[in-house]
């Protein structure tokens, strides 16, 4: 082996580089949470440093708990995110097993045609959105938003899904048909617990933007029956502004979900990623 | 395949498999899509939609109130993706040569770690740096005197000159994971005797990587770059959370959506103009097809791609 890539001094330099940058990267969120249980002198007094018996305060989350419906909206952005990521999984795997098993005619145009959002973001038709929303009644329901994104899911999701699904064996599916099974069956029983690697992908990937979308719990479902804790965080800190215990509390209570989701989740989306699905 | 003997016959399975997805995405993706751009030749007059044909578009770049505000918001989107292209996607790729060297200890720690900003809101980053960077709380002031700069020490983000390029860094360090990581998986995906093949050669160090990875991942970073631009010709969210809707001070942070936002949803006194806000989602609808295609068929055709 060369010595250039043993080199301590340069492992030593490699350390310091990322070690610099983690720093960067968490020091506020780092600071945003211990803030949050320290009483406002506190906070305000020693900013950087961490709670003790004398500064520790909740406050912050009292006032959260009591003025913000934060249970609501957590309970509506969990809705929302798992019923679309389970319509863009269920539908996305359909149209991609459709896609990369039968040979029939337009297979390549359809591709083409699902494709097309993947460039081209759903945000630049919100005006007819809204308006189709309204018209039909669905402005400020949790529906509306699952609809959204089930479509601005789906274009990435048959992509990735076709993908793996013309890796399945064919040796297997033409096994199921001589015994009789039911392309319904092949599909549901034999492709999808084979791709369900690839599912948890494109779940992974979902998931995130799904959760923290601002723009359309904003437009198309800003009541309060309906926010979502992405929207309703927004709308707290806004109206909370000069009350800093309550919006530390706020954000590191945004922060908590998504955090604890990210170290179960880690894994399988950095797997996911690096494994090439999105090359 | 199976169909030889079936072909004659309608495939209603193939029907059923499609149909949801196609439904779903067409009604609520590509139609809304071109109707938006249809709605953009209409206007509304006594409460009537009537068709004007280019007439907004007239008024959105002829009109001074409009146009100032449509270039400003532009010349701010193209900055804003000029400071990501170049803060974002070098960093990105700096760390990502780092965490891919081989025998690299606690790696797979530094690359969660890297992402966490990745997965918060805009909501949460906009609030938290807004908080960081206040002069009421002090903590950036009180860091920066700790190194001995404090005079640098500005509201940036109260003042007109600075508060876009902040907001960018901002963005920039919340989306750094995502070129790290896709340049990482495309620096795994290179073959160990290529680079023992070069070594052989004598090229090592700092000239492997600008010899041999580099041109390699090229096609890694031209995704990487579309990936931006599209990003940031529909971003919106970090703009609204820190600045609101009005994009102060001033307007000097407004952007496309931002821009879109407050003509087609109205804020304040103004009302909502759907029909004005369509023809500025046109707008940004035609920008984000031209980098598209500039990338598809000026960038992507003629980058070399390896097969190992």
């Amino acid at each position: 082996m060369n010595k250039a890539r043993r080199n301590p001094l340069n492992s030593a330099l490699a350390h310091g580089v990322l070690l610099t940058y983690t720093v960067i990267a968490l020091f506020p969120v780092f600071v945003i949470l211990i803030n949050s249980f320290k009483t406002r002198k506190a906070i305000f007094r020693e900013p950087l440093a961490l709670p003790d018996a004398e500064t520790f305060s909740m406050i912050g989350y009292q006032t959260v708990l009591k003025q913000g419906d934060f249970f609501l909206y957590f309970q509506n952005s969990m809705i929302v995110t798992v019923a679309s990521l389970f319509l863009v999984l269920l539908f996305g795997a359909m149209a991609a097993f459709a896609l990369a098993e039968y040979r029939f005619k337009g297979n390549t145009l359809m591709g083409l045609y699902l494709a097309l959002g993947i460039m081209i973001p759903i945000r630049i038709g919100t005006v007819a959105i809204l308006e189709m929303m309204v018209s039909t009644g669905l402005v400020n329901t949790l529906l509306a938003l699952i609809l959204v994104y089930t479509a601005q899911g789906l274009p990435l999701a048959v992509f990735i899904l076709s993908e793996f699904m013309k890796q399945v064996s064919d040796d297997l599916k033409n096994a199921g048909r001589i015994d009789g099974l039911s392309e319904y069956t092949i599909f549901f029983r034999l492709v999808v617990p084979l791709v369900r690697p690839a599912m948890a992908t494109v779940a992974v990937f979902n998931m995130i933007p799904i959760w923290n979308d601002l723009w359309f719990p904003l437009i198309l479902a800003p009541a309060e029956a309906t926010k979502t804790l992405t929207l309703g965080s927004q709308v707290f800190i806004g109206q909370f502004v000069t009350d800093w215990n309550a919006v530390l509390s706020a954000l590191s209570m945004a922060i908590l979900p998504v955090l604890i989701l990210y170290v179960i989740f880690s894994r399988q989306l950095i797997r996911g990623i690096t494994s090439g699905a999105v090359k | 395949m199976t169909d030889s003997g079936r072909s004659s016959r309608v495939r209603w399975h193939i029907l059923v498999f499609l149909a949801p997805a196609v439904i779903v995405y067409t009604a609520v993706m590509i139609f809304p899509l071109f109707n938006t751009l249809r709605l953009a030749l209409y206007t509304e007059a006594e409460q009537q939609r009537v068709f004007v044909g280019l007439q907004n578009f007239r008024t959105l770049f002829g009109d001074q109130i409009w146009s100032e505000q449509f270039w400003n918001a532009l010349g701010n989107n193209f900055w804003f993706f000029f400071i990501h292209m170049l803060v974002q996607n070098p960093i990105g790729v700096l760390l990502a040569a780092i965490l891919s060297h081989p025998r690299l200890r606690f790696a797979h720690l530094y690359r969660s770690a890297i992402f966490i900003p990745t997965i918060l809101s805009f909501v949460i980053v906009g609030f938290a740096w807004k908080l960081i960077l206040s002069p009421i709380w002090g903590i950036a002031p009180s860091l920066l005197d700790a190194v001995g700069l404090k005079s640098l020490y500005a509201p940036w983000l109260g003042k007109e000159e600075y508060a876009l390029t902040t907001l960018a860094l901002v963005s920039v360090w919340q989306f750094v994971g995502i070129p790290m990581m896709l340049i990482y998986a495309a620096l795994l995906s290179i073959p160990e005797e290529i680079l023992e093949a070069g070594e052989c050669d004598g090229i090592t160090g700092m000239a492997a990587f600008w010899k041999i990875k580099l041109p390699l991942i090229l096609p890694s970073i031209g995704i990487i770059s579309i990936l931006t631009f599209v990003g940031n010709f529909n971003a919106f969210d970090l703009i609204y959370a820190a600045q609101g809707a009005l994009a102060g001070p001033d307007f000097s942070t407004d952007i496309l959506g931002t821009f879109l936002y407050r003509t087609f949803f109205g804020f304040q006194l103004q009302l909502g103009d759907p029909h004005m806000g369509s023809a500025i989602a046109t707008a940004m609808f035609g920008i984000i097809l031209v980098g598209v295609c500039i990338y598809l068929f000026g960038i992507q055709t003629r980058l070399r791609r390896y097969q190992f």
